[in-house]
């Protein structure tokens, strides 16, 4: 259960987040929406430990274990994932060796022997299906070269190798046609379970007609300013943010 | 930026695991350098005149010679009356016969570096000769080599046994006079290997040469030379460390390779002498000269480089393609790190018709590192349908250190087909946090990075130190970031 209080973060000196309150729970599905540069990716970073962000007060705590004291790859280790807004390329080094040391990382922090090449192969194959990836896509480097579409869709891939408890999917639709959109959903809703959360970072309720939210947040001006049920991304959909910031401005 | 400036900046941790020294009685002229003490070393070393010459002349020309100061570098003066040139760490006074003979210290001190010198420990298939200081302490599978007609000596020892080969074949490739360096090496070198594959023979294993420097306040000055008969392969395998000294120290070899009609040639170098400290504090003066002559028809010459030691490099193997349809490479891996600096690439002059040379280089560097690619194409004016092609790849970590390439092409043949490209690239904050978020530590990161990077190069290695090298690689960086 990820558990977050009174979250302040600032970059460059610059403070973005301003007192985040959130709690979820396992098996929820959180939507955070909110107009752009209000903060949500900034969230999301803080939340996976990039160091580019300083956490100027608060407290996150996961599964009853302090985040701020986990470096990222542990964070990673501990099943936090986040598909990035804008993935990153790494040039020469392929995807089987990048997921191969992503595996065999985590296991290792868990106890567990390093998988077999074979088994390895294995669970590679039985999760491109997952996503529907191209085997092509699999053996090229590291979103090197990937449109934008296979770039989100290589996201979900490598959530589902490595099975997170909490992913958070940065706006993983844009960019993504009907189809692709439909593929993504529907992979993140098959590795969902009673014991999983997720966190969706969104402009848009087409992809919550998929992945359907049970609590949606506003983000805006680095604070939660709106909490409601499903119905909230509906209203958004329709009514656009002004009536929220003008909630806000009373 | 605040904190992430910091995942590509510090500077910290020495990694070098191969700093040890080895206690053991030590046989050390007395510093300094004049004729008295090259005809010292002739002396112990049991030397025909006509090699005492040819010392002698490449002294007196060395005298005449000023330290050439056009590479990309910054070398302090360098006292070379304050260097001692000769160092028997082996307590008995000639190469060893048997096993029974090596001092124990230094077969274990040849473990521990992980070269096992009994032949039952050793690797497979790969026959050693460790070189310590100044002096071979020991050739493995030299017996079995002979059997085939395969020379593997030291170079001492082929002085002795076979002095119609060395007096043909020594300086014919890089004369004495080819600069600094070689002029003093020609005049003060101690020992090294030679290596002759007679015609039509493909050498069953790989024969390597594992160069250590020990003694404090040496030099060391080896040669190594090898000589390819028509229609016969040979590929050979050169590594090398030092201890972790503060006083920096001198290696000055030469390598001369004559590869004849058909033969084949290839040559790796692991380079790992010691790099200095994080400060910039110490480490080996890696300057040398290595060349190969393509002389037959049809012949081939490989280099493959690793380059992560020294304090200083300069070096540049390279190749004469004399003979029509020969071809050469050079693949090369250099990584500098900390205040490191590697000035290094490679010459390949065209002489012959139809003559291929390739150049692949990798260029990595690190905190406050300087690290240049320079090379030369020539095409002579004679030389029909000669073809080279050159790539010359910088990484970047970080942002205090440099990459600087320096090719230089000389083409007077009109048919010659001569391509460069070159790519300069950096190692992102970003594409670290991509692997920490995925579970992998920033180490690691750098090391699939890098490795991944190298890998048209690491893959020209044999095996066995493809395996090596890859380590070495990540390790080389180690500490390059917090
Ligand atoms: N690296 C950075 N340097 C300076 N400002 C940044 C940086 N990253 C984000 N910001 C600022 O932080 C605010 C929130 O950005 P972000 O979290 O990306 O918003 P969202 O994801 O909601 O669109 C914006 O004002 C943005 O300009
Ligand atoms: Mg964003």
């Amino acid at each position: 259960m990820l558990e977050i209080k009174d979250l302040h973060a600032s970059i460059n000196g610059k403070e973005i987040l301003k007192g985040i309150n959130l709690v979820v729970k396992p098996g929820e599905v959180h939507a955070i929406m909110g107009p752009n540069g209000s903060g949500k990716s900034t969230l999301s970073s803080v939340l996976v430990g990039n160091p580019a962000f300083e956490v100027t007060k608060g407290s996150i705590s996961f599964y009853g274990k302090d985040l701020m004291q986990l470096s990222p790859e542990d964070r990673s280790h501990e099943g936090i994932f986040l598909s990035f807004q804008y993935p990153v390329e790494i040039p020469g080094v392929s995807m089987v060796n990048f997921m191969r040391a992503a595996v065999n990382e985590q296991r290792k922090y868990r106890n567990q022997l390093p998988l077999s090449a074979s088994e390895f192969l294995k669970l590679m194959r039985d999760k491109r299906a997952v996503v529907e990836m191209d085997n092509k896509l699999a053996n090229r480097s590291v979103n090197e070269g990937f449109s934008g579409g296979e770039k989100k869709r290589n996201e979900i891939f490598q959530m589902a190798m490595l099975e997170p408890r909490l992913s958070i999917l940065d706006e993983t639709d844009s960019g993504l046609d009907i189809d692709a959109l439909r593929i993504v959903a529907q992979g993140v809703n098959t590795l969902k379970s009673a014991e999983t959360s997720t966190i969706v970072i969104t402009h848009y309720q087409r992809l919550l007609d998929y992945i359907k939210p049970d609590i949606v947040h506003v983000l805006y001006n680095g604070r939660i300013v709106k909490t409601a049920g499903p119905e909230l991304a509906l209203q958004l959909e329709d009514r656009g943010y002004d009536w929220i910031k003008e909630e806000v401005a009373e | 930026m605040k904190k992430g400036n910091n995942i590509i900046k510090k500077f910290t941790k020495e990694k070098y695991k191969y700093g040890f020294t080895t206690d053991v009685h030590t046989d050390i002229i007395d510093k300094g350098l004049n004729e008295d003490v090259i005809r010292l070393i002739s002396f112990k070393k049991e030397e025909p005149e006509w090699l005492l010459e040819f010392r002698l002349k490449a002294y007196r020309h060395w005298l005449t010679l000023e330290m050439p100061t056009w590479a990309h570098l910054t070398i302090p003066p360098i006292d070379y009356q304050a260097i001692s040139y000769y160092a028997d760490p082996r307590q008995k006074k000639k190469g060893p016969k048997s096993m029974d003979e090596v001092d124990p210290e230094l077969l274990k001190t040849f473990n521990k570096l992980g070269i096992p010198l009994e032949e039952q420990l050793a690797l497979s298939g790969m026959a050693v000769d460790a070189v310590m200081d100044s002096v071979s302490v020991k050739t493995t599978f030299k017996e079995a080599l002979l059997d085939k007609g395969i020379i593997f000596c030291s170079f001492s020892e082929a002085v002795r046994e076979h002095p119609d080969l060395i007096k043909k074949y020594l300086g014919s490739v890089v004369g004495y006079r080819d600069n600094f360096f070689a002029a003093l090496n020609s005049a003060v070198f101690s020992d090294g290997s030679f290596v002759y594959i007679p015609k039509g023979v493909r050498c069953p294993m790989e024969l390597s040469t594992y160069f250590r420097i020990n003694a404090a306040n040496t030099g060391q000055f080896e040669r190594t030379l090898i000589v390819a008969d028509d229609d016969s392969y040979v590929s050979y395998l050169e590594g090398c460390t030092a201890p972790m000294r503060d006083e920096n120290q001198l290696h000055a070899a030469i390598v001369e390779i004559t590869v004849h009609d058909r033969a084949e040639v290839k040559y790796s170098t692991v380079q790992n002498w010691y790099p200095g400290d994080a400060e910039g504090k110490g480490g080996v003066f890696n300057f040398v000269t290595k060349r190969g002559n393509c002389k037959g028809v049809n012949s081939k010459l490989s280099w493959t480089q690793v380059e992560t030691g020294s304090a200083i490099t300069w070096k540049y193997p390279s190749c004469i393609l004399t003979g029509d349809n020969s071809s050469a490479e050079f693949y090369s891996v250099a990584v500098t790190n900390n205040y490191q600096q590697a000035d290094t690439g490679t010459k390949m002059i065209h002489l012959g018709n139809n003559t291929k040379s390739t150049i692949i280089s990798k260029g990595i560097s690190a905190g406050h590192s300087q690290n240049s690619y320079r090379g030369l194409v020539r095409v002579a004016e004679k030389t029909v349908g000669a073809r080279n092609y050159s790539q010359c790849d910088s990484l970047l970590l970080g942002d205090k250190c440099g990459a600087h390439t320096f090719p230089y092409m000389d083409v007077h043949n009109e048919t010659a087909v001569v391509e460069h490209e070159a790519t300069t690239s950096k190692i992102s904050e970003d594409q670290l946090f991509y692997c920490n978020q995925r579970g992998i530590k920033t180490e690691d990161a750098i090391g699939l990075i890098v490795n991944g990077y190298a890998k048209e190069v690491i893959n020209k290695l044999p095996m066995e130190f493809a395996v090596e090298a890859q380590k070495l690689l990540a390790v080389s960086l180690e500490g390059s970031v917090g």
